[in-house]
């Protein structure tokens, strides 16, 4: 159910995000989404890609710092309250919001989002009992390619 | 760790090391008076009888060890102010060799040996390996720099004396580094710590095992290195890491060092006779305070140096060691009061700062200590790598690695310092002595 996002320790420099680019671009990657979080000092990169072992090994042997993190494709009713009702069922259980970003597709009707819970198992677990789907990273790029 | 199997085999070159204290007195008392007459009668620019006159002291006066304190310090200015050859104290057609200290700003400083000082100086380096328990049957790699630079050519003279094998790979090109110590079966290698640290990380990445290797030993020096990163080096790649100290000004490399007990340098004080002082009042110390390190070259032929100031804060301890040497031990060099940063009046040494970024589990030692002035008050920033060990995809959990450094520097020196993350391999590698500090608050 968990799907492996790669990300990469960048520091404040021009032209930074296009080099990490181009080594996935050489690679044969796709990426899939992304989202940047930026602080004054340095950045951090968050890609989900469809071949992450390859594009883990890739960035590594170029020189950078990557860490691979568990987190969950969740689809969201695309209509007001949709994301809502998705944060009410992790809230009753307790459960952290590190961060979200979105997908750029969307699937059917939905929209889907990449969210890094505190215990994504635990949040499998409430997603699941609610209905909500959780997608497959393999079906996901099945689908997408 | 590997065994050093001739830890405890006594090699019968470094018979001095154990020689009876009364014995070793006396030798050094009539060396010292030898040395005194010498550098009052022969140095070439006089500086040395011109002080000695001045403060009224004549090398007669010299009766015991004890007198050494009535007689003036040299400094390092000393060598500048009578570059080339001014502190020279034999005829040119006696001098063999010239070596050079790179220095930061202007002129280097030009020191010169004769065939006996090359003698003196391989028997001293010959008994550090010794000490490190290298023998002739040892394969010693010597990636210190080869050229005027003392490192290379000391270590590769006293390797030679001991009669083990030597391999002058001198510093650079770490790939073919490794290939040599992988090929030729090296036991031992002599480099500065910081450049060892360089080439493990290379092997590494090149996916070799340095722990698979023969090599058991590292004789390491040319920069202060903490206790901090000895163990790291111990435990990453096996090897016993050894503290080697010297000063070109005195003779290079050789000058003192530590035994299989790693607990303080022994002195190789039947040529370099070590006093501590007080820096502020310049009066001796006993031994076991801490102070300034003064060095005598007792058996030195072209540069007789008199109380030379060191600049290098230890202490000599009092106990005899473990091992049986005789020749007294001083306390690792944490501290070279030249890298002393005073910052908001607060003296701080790089080796601090290296200690505390150690004390973080998975952290290199790789850093960099930026120093910078905004409205009048010093600002410190330490500029550390991310290591795949440590990094995390969260903002909040990389901020807390930030405020873990800054708390461990700030508890070890006592100044908040900016702790700054850089990418991995960011920080230059050196293959010779590491540049740490980067001062840009002016005079």
């Amino acid at each position: 159910m968990k799907i492996r996002q790669i990300a990469i320790f960048m520091e404040n420099k021009p032209g930074h995000i296009m080099g990490i680019c181009r080594i996935l671009a050489d690679a044969g990657i796709s990426i899939t989404t992304l989202s940047l979080a930026d602080t004054q000092q340095y950045g951090i990169l968050r890609l989900i890609v469809n071949q992450w072992e390859k594009a883990a090994e890739t960035l590594e042997k170029a020189g950078y710092v990557v860490n691979i993190t568990e987190v969950l494709a969740v689809e969201v009713e695309d209509k007001p309250g949709g994301l809502l009702q998705v944060l009410e069922i992790i809230r009753s259980g307790d459960i952290n919001v590190e961060y979200m970003y979105a997908f750029t597709f969307r699937h059917g009707e939905k929209a889907v989002m990449v969210f890094r819970f505190n215990d994504p198992d635990k949040a499998i677990e409430l997603l699941a009992k609610s209905r909500v789907k959780v997608l497959d990273g393999v079906a996901l790029f099945k689908e997408m390619h | 760790m590997k065994e050093n199997a001739s830890d405890k085999v006594f090699n019968p070159a470094s018979a001095t090391d154990y020689v009876p204290l009364p014995q070793l007195r006396g030798l050094q008392l009539e060396r010292l008076k030898r040395a005194v007459a010498g550098a009052y009668r022969n140095q070439r620019c006089g500086l040395f009888k011109k002080r000695m006159d001045e403060s009224g002291v004549k090398p007669e006066d010299v009766q015991s060890l004890d007198d050494i304190r009535r007689l003036p310090f040299s400094v390092k200015t000393d060598l500048r102010d009578t570059y080339p050859y001014g502190m020279f104290a034999v005829p040119q057609r006696e001098v063999v060799r010239l070596q050079a200290s790179s220095g930061t700003t202007g002129k280097p400083i030009v020191v010169g040996y004769t065939k006996n000082d090359i003698a003196v100086w391989s028997d001293a380096m010959l008994r550090s390996m010794s000490a490190a328990g290298l023998s002739s049957e040892d394969v010693i790699q010597v990636s210190y720099g080869y050229g005027l630079f003392t490192g290379g050519l000391g270590a590769h003279y006293g390797g030679e004396t001991l009669g083990a094998t030597v391999i002058p790979t001198s510093g650079g090109n770490t790939e073919r580094q490794i290939m040599v110590m992988q090929d030729f079966g090296v036991t031992a290698i002599c480099c500065t710590p910081s450049y060892f640290i360089h080439i493990s990380e290379k092997a590494a990445e090149m996916g070799i095992d340095l722990k698979a290797l023969a090599l058991r030993a590292g004789v390491f020096g040319a920069e202060p290195w903490s206790e901090a990163m000895r163990h790291r080096i111990q435990e990453d790649t096996g090897i016993k890491a050894y503290d080697i100290y010297g000063l070109t000004e005195i003779i290079g490399p050789g000058v003192a060092m530590e035994c299989a007990e790693q607990s303080g340098l022994h002195v190789f004080e039947d040529y370099f006779y070590p006093e501590v002082i007080d820096p502020g009042t310049l009066e001796p110390l006993p031994d076991g305070e801490e102070g300034e390190l003064v060095l005598t070259t007792l058996a030195k032929e072209a540069i007789p140096m008199i109380r030379y100031r060191t600049r290098d804060i230890t202490a000599i301890m009092p106990e005899r060691c473990a091992c049986g040497r005789s020749v007294r031990r001083i306390r690792r060099i944490g501290r070279r009061s030249d890298d002393m940063m005073i910052i908001r009046g607060v003296n701080v040494y790089p080796s601090q700062i290296e200690a505390a970024v150690l004390k973080i589990k998975g952290l290199l030692p790789h850093y960099e200590i930026i120093l910078t002035r905004e409205g009048g008050l010093d600002h410190m920033e330490i500029k550390v790598e991310v290591t795949p060990a440590l990094f995390d995809d969260r903002i909040r959990a990389v901020e807390s690695l930030q405020q873990q450094i800054a708390h461990a520097v700030f508890s070890t020196v006592g100044i908040h310092a900016k702790v700054t993350l850089a990418e991995s391999k960011s920080i230059a590698r050196s293959e010779g002595k590491a540049k740490r500090i980067i001062d840009r608050r002016g005079i």
